[in-house]
């Protein structure tokens, strides 16, 4: 299978510190490939910078065979890149429905339209509330997103995330400050769109990663030190020692 | 249009005071309070203007008197041309033609200046937009022929069809219709597409640009709607007063607009005109008393901000818009 996403020799640092240090990784159309590695490996870093928030030092991203190195994050996130954030990025002071209706809207032509409402327009909105639905918050849709717990934070980011209509979606630690519960749900509810999109998965959680992924990269210290299956990975001895250890 | 609940009421029932109350005083030979409504108005479509950009759009413009400016010497100057000869190209009391230039040049400038001041953020858009009124100010000022620091009376007002600026009364209702029309701009404006952009990187940015959107062009093109609203305030502040001078694009009335629209409440429909409202009756029946009638203004400020969400509009409808 092509790579949807290719990366080579990415390279980002702040002062002293290598948070990327050469990352070779490629994302396979379709495939969900988790990225494991301890805090403050350069997980979240490295999705900056495919997103575009941040920019690499040195290095390539090629997206659809096409260089992204140098382009800014909207229009990465035109061209079909969307992440998820670790710490939850909502417009706050609008409601749930407002917040996915943008993601939908984003993608709906330019929005330099001035006159007719958007809260008016049916297809955007009803697209809105079917992803709302999918993620199991369609009875929360007119809350003030201010008002959601944590947790419907955590499923607003991944519903917002497939209203962008995005073919990669970048998720950064989806399950974080999630309890058994509500990680499970998420756990399903990933396993239920598998497939349909390429994503690129942080995670935590290595019971959620090993019953997910469909390939493994283990990020240490700034850089990739193994690239498998979830088979795989769990027989490297490198990883065994350098990340998953004795636990 | 969009939904009729408590605001909407107080908005038009307040609206309707504002039009119907000077006209009783008026029609009773009273002439004062007629003029008086004027100015409000006239401010309170600066104000509204204001509003887009920073209630809507989180940007802290801190030069908005510029327009002002803008506005009233785009009348003012060409009139100057009719009576004391020179720049025959310019040289008119047409109002279409000053009225456009007002609202060109102003939208110009909004366009120019803020292509860079939204390149900054914070504390620094704040500095760099009142860098840019300043520049302005300091420009008119300098041009000897127009008066520098001393002013320009403006001998004639705006000749426009239909309308005659010299009878206060059509004067009055002409700031009066501008002003609706530009709340429903505003209106029309933040409901749409673009609104929602607008708003939404206030809200958070980054979501924003994470989602596509390259919010630096949304926030640019409504500085610039912005700008070109506050230079048609402008030109009717020109007629409205017969006079510009420097001193109308200083940074203290910046500061002022910015008042009106926080004490009025940011990001409501009428928010800016009640701030405008307590602005001008403050002024007027302060300023007789004490040359330091800013100091009521400010506390009763301070006190809005501190102690109601939403300014003098929360106050009104409760939390929220
Ligand atoms: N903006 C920044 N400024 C300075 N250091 C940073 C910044 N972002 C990340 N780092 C550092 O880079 C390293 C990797 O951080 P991060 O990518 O957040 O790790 P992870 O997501 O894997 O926990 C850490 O040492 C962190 O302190
Ligand atoms: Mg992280």
């Amino acid at each position: 299978m092509a790579a949807l996403l290719e990366v080579r020799n990415l390279c980002k640092s702040f002062g002293g510190v290598a948070a990327t240090d050469g990352v070779d990784l490629d994302v396979l159309t379709g495939e969900l490939h988790a990225i494991i590695g301890p805090n403050g490996a350069g997980k979240t870093t490295l999705i900056t910078q495919l997103s575009g928030a941040q920019k690499p030092d040195s290095g390539r991203i090629r997206f659809k065979g096409h260089g992204i190195t140098r382009m800014p994050a909207y229009t990465r996130a035109k061209a079909g890149i969307t992440r998820s954030f670790q710490i939850t990025s909502l417009v706050l002071d609008m409601s749930v429905l407002d917040n996915v209706a943008l993601a939908v809207q984003a993608h709906d032509g330019h929005s330099f339209r001035f006159l007719k409402p958007a809260r008016k327009i049916a297809h955007i909105r009803d697209t809105a509330r079917d992803w709302l639905q999918q993620v199991g918050l369609g009875d929360r849709v007119d809350a003030p997103t201010s008002e959601l717990s944590h947790g419907e934070h955590r499923l607003m980011e991944i519903a917002i995330a497939l209203a962008s209509g995005a073919e990669l979606m970048l998720l950064d630690e989806p399950m974080a400050g999630l309890g058994p519960d509500e990680s499970a749900r998420m756990v399903t509810f990933l396993k239920g769109i598998k497939g349909t999109k390429t994503i690129l998965l942080i995670e935590h959680d290595m019971d959620a990663v090993f019953a997910l992924a469909d390939r493994i990269s283990v990020l240490v210290y700034g850089k990739i030190i193994a690239t498998g299956t979830p088979d795989e990975i769990r027989a490297n001895a490198d990883v065994r020692h350098a990340y998953l250890g004795e636990e | 249009m969009i939904g009729f609940g408590k605001s909407s009421w107080v908005t038009l029932a307040i609206m309707a005071i504002l039009l119907v109350l000077p006209m009783v005083f008026y029609w009773n030979g009273n002439t004062f309070y007629l003029s008086l409504a004027t100015r409000l108005t006239i401010l309170a479509i600066a104000a509204v203007s204001l509003n887009l950009v920073l209630g809507y759009g989180g940007l802290i413009s801190f030069g908005h008197a510029a327009y002002i400016g803008f506005g009233a010497y785009a009348v003012g100057i060409p009139t100057y041309h009719v009576f004391y000869g020179g720049a025959e190209g310019i040289a008119t009391t047409n109002g279409l033609f000053q009225f456009g230039v007002a609202v060109g040049i102003s939208a110009l400038f909004a366009l120019i200046t803020g292509a860079i001041s939204l390149r900054t953020k914070g504390v620094y858009f704040i500095m760099i937009t009142m860098a840019f009124a300043q520049m302005a100010y300091y420009m008119f000022l300098s041009i000897e022929e127009y008066g520098g620091d001393d002013g320009l009376v403006i001998e004639v007002r705006s000749k426009l069809p239909l309308v005659d600026l010299d009878n206060p009364m059509e004067l009055f209702v002409l700031s009066y219709v501008s002003l609706v029309v530009a709340m429903l701009m505003v209106r029309t404006i933040i409901h749409s597409r673009f609104g929602m952009v607008l708003q939404g990187a206030k809200g958070n940015n980054e979501r924003m640009v994470t989602l596509g959107y390259n919010s630096y062009l949304y926030r640019l093109v409504a500085f610039t709607i912005s700008g070109a609203m506050c230079g048609f305030a402008g030109a009717l502040m020109g007629n409205f007063s017969s006079f510009i001078s420097p001193e109308m694009m200083a940074w203290s009335r910046s500061g002022e607009l910015m008042f009106m629209v926080i004490l009025g409440g940011t990001a409501t429909t009428l928010g800016p005109v009640l701030g405008s409202a307590v602005f001008i009756v403050v002024e007027e029946f302060m300023s007789s008393y004490t040359v330091y009638w800013h100091l009521p203004f400010g506390l009763m400020l301070i006190g809005i901000v501190l102690f109601v969400r939403g300014g003098l509009m929360g106050l009104l409808v409760g939390k929220g818009r």
